[in-house]
């Protein structure tokens, strides 16, 4: 039978990105004439849908579940950056399915953002998902942490195989106690790395303050990260440990590889491919960075890392993962929707790590919110710019000869990207 | 400051300022610490030596209070302080009366007042510090605001909250609202005043963006405890900025 919704989809999708956008528009039409175009192709997949959740992560997680399955040799479906919720999933589906509905696929690992999670999962059951985290993020849309954390359990609750935890997020781990039917493994870190990954509960501790009981007993995880290296990881798994040379830096994004590889190994163990570990770590050593996720961009010959920064973990993450000596540094923070309105997170960040070198700019609709935040950390400012474009060429210029780093919010990186690719190569993301 | 630098200012300073945060560990959610730290800092940057104190729930009550700060929580976090806060209500009421400036933001101002009333009918009680009181609704009031006071001038913050409050006979409102919906969906009133207490929805956080607030609190801790307050002269550059792009925001 034939759905007359794919090719009017398609031709929307066509004529709309004619228009210059990427947009969830198609999926938009796609919803209103034929809903159930989603379930009808996701369920056709052999292997079924992972879903990738939680609230830091995302973005680099999938593309590295992405990549492991490919180097299994498995036909992977996935959604771009920008496009984790259901109509975006919609949208992207219509880019790949032929003018019959059918996607030639495998499976299809999907980034979901978590307020959007619940309304997929209702409509297409996972068959595996992997949570993250419950990390502060943008309050003013969702409201309160806890509740972030139910619209994980429910996106879990509604997997029908295996769900995989962070065993050291208490607020993930303990979804593992709501369910019934659902096989669970989980990704864990070494105890000796747990004081680089502040968690909210103690994230502005004073000293003295003592951290959140986690859980009663640390259940045992499928893939621990041990160490981390220059550019290198160590992982335990299967009872041996194995060091890898790696691509990714940031220690938050390679304890996110040992989430991708028990996710990936989840998968392959299903029966989806037989899981050959050599092959295994060597894509996972060839993942590079997500779009603005500690990208390195090369202007005027000197490396310039894009670091994404979007709430008070992830910031302080940023700050622990790429130590601040020998850079010049700019922070952009605009306060667009998709930045969140609210500058309270700022007061969660301890800045006292850039007090030595100082930022040399500080740039976005917010500027001023963060130069009054550094003001009190008592960091050096070197120059205010609200007007980002004008910003960055300051910074570029002043910054010769010195390796450069930006951390900014989601749509201040968009407005450097777009400034950067008339000076240097940027990679395009639709 | 290196060791030679402090008794300097040790020497130099008009005084000692005690603050204490109540309840940082369960209520701290929109960026109470800038609160507690922009008091800090500017103690420091007035002459007097600031003294930053914790209360958790459990610890013993720390004497020689001057200025007290507290913030919001999830409702998990309030759950987990109510009957410690309950056990205080004495002590804390007895300051109160005496005049100490508070600043209480969120869920501890709702807790300071005589009760929250969730949606479903359970009445928490709270410490009746403030003649005020909450009823839970399925409406969130999110998004910037601006107040209009006649003490603190234009007040700027970032409210979240789905409580409304409203004001009994015994307070104050800090201002009426320019920008946002304040206490709640009715009044146009934002915040309470009480003695020396300042109650506020507004966070982002408050005090750095209004350090008129800030000073208010310093200046009355430093007049009850030495009589007399004498500023210093911090750089508010940044402060006077922040507002004037904070207040051309969307909602």
């Amino acid at each position: 039978m034939v759905f007359y919704s794919v090719p009017l989809g398609k031709l929307v999708r066509r004529v709309s990105r004619l228009r210059g956008g990427g947009s969830a528009l198609p999926g938009l039409v796609v919803e209103k004439i034929d809903p159930g175009f989603m379930r009808r192709t996701l369920t056709t997949l052999p292997h079924g849908v992972a879903v990738v959740s939680g609230t830091n992560g995302k973005t680099t997680t999938t593309k590295m579940v992405v990549e492991l399955l490919e180097s299994q040799g498995l036909k992977v479906f996935t959604n771009r950056t920008g496009s984790n919720f259901t109509r975006g999933v919609a949208a992207a589906l219509l880019g790949e399915v032929d003018w019959r509905g059918r996607l030639d696929a495998d499976i299809a690992v999907l980034e979901l953002d978590e307020a959007h999670a619940v309304h997929f999962v209702n409509s297409v059951p996972p068959r595996y998902c992997l949570l993250l985290n419950v990390l502060r993020d943008q309050l003013d849309r969702f409201g309160e942490i806890d509740k972030t954390a139910q619209l994980l359990q429910h996106i879990a609750a509604k997997t029908t195989g295996t769900v995989v935890l962070n065993r050291e997020d208490p607020r993930v781990a303990r979804i593992a106690d709501t369910l019934t039917g659902q096989e669970v493994k989980y990704f864990g870190l070494d105890d000796s790395l747990l004081g680089t990954f502040p968690n909210d509960d103690d994230m502005r501790a004073a000293p003295g303050s003592p951290a959140p009981a986690g859980l009663p007993e640390k259940p045992v995880a499928d893939v621990v990260l041990r160490k981390v290296g220059a550019d290198s990881a160590e992982f335990e798994y299967d009872g041996g440990t194995v060091t890898t040379a790696m691509k990714l830096r940031g220690v938050y994004n390679i304890f996110n590889a040992a989430a991708a590889l028990t996710l990936a190994r989840s998968i392959c163990g299903a029966g989806a491919a037989t899981a050959d570990h050599a092959t295994l770590l060597e894509a996972l050593s060839k993942v590079a960075p997500a779009f603005g996720r500690g990208e390195s961009l090369t202007v005027d010959g000197q490396p310039l890392d894009l670091v994404l920064v979007k709430n008070p973990s992830g910031f302080r993450l940023g700050l622990k993962s790429f130590p601040a000596g020998g850079y010049a540094t700019m922070i952009a923070i605009n306060d667009n929707y998709a930045d969140g309105r609210d500058m309270s997170w700022l007061w969660d960040v301890e800045f006292d790590s850039l007090r030595e070198g100082g930022v040399d700019m500080v740039t976005g609709s917010r500027a001023y919110d963060m130069a009054l935040r550094l003001q009190y950390d008592q960091v050096p400012v070197g120059a205010v710019e609200t007007e980002i474009p004008a910003a960055l060429t300051a910074f570029v210029r002043e910054g010769r000869g010195k390796p450069k780093r930006i951390f900014c919010t989601y749509t201040a990186m968009l407005a450097i990207r777009r400034e950067l690719s008339k000076i240097t190569t940027v990679e395009v993301v639709s | 400051m290196n060791p030679a630098e402090a008794v300097t200012a040790a020497d130099q300073s008009k005084g000692t300022i005690r603050v204490v945060q109540l309840y940082p560990r369960d209520m701290n959610i929109y960026g109470d610490w800038g609160n507690a730290l922009v008091l800090q800092r500017r103690i420091a940057w007035h002459g007097y030596t600031p003294e930053l104190l914790e209360y958790n729930v459990g610890d013993p009550f720390p004497d020689g209070v001057d200025i007290i700060v507290g913030g919001g929580g999830q409702d998990s976090g309030q759950l987990v302080i109510q009957d410690d806060l309950q056990a205080r209500a004495g002590q804390l009421k007895e300051l109160a009366e005496d005049g100490a400036p508070m600043l209480v933001i969120c869920g501890l101002y709702q807790l300071f007042g005589r009760f929250f009333k969730t949606r479903t009918g359970a009445v928490i009680p709270g410490i009746g510090v403030l003649d005020v009181e909450t009823h839970g609704t399925d409406e969130r009031l999110i998004g910037n605001v601006k107040v209009s006071t006649t003490e603190f001038g234009e007040v700027l913050g970032y409210e979240n909250h789905s409580g409304q409050t409203t004001l009994g006979n015994g307070v104050r409102p800090l201002g009426t609202v320019a920008k946002g919906t304040g206490n709640n969906s009715n009044d146009g009133h934002e915040g309470a005043r009480y003695r020396n207490i300042v109650a506020s929805y507004l966070h982002g956080s408050l005090l750095p963006k209004n350090p008129a607030i800030a000073d208010f609190l310093i200046r009355t801790a430093a007049e009850r405890k030495f009589g007399s307050f004498s500023p210093g002269n911090p750089d508010d550059t940044y402060a006077v900025l922040a507002r004037e792009h904070a207040a051309r925001r969307p909602r």
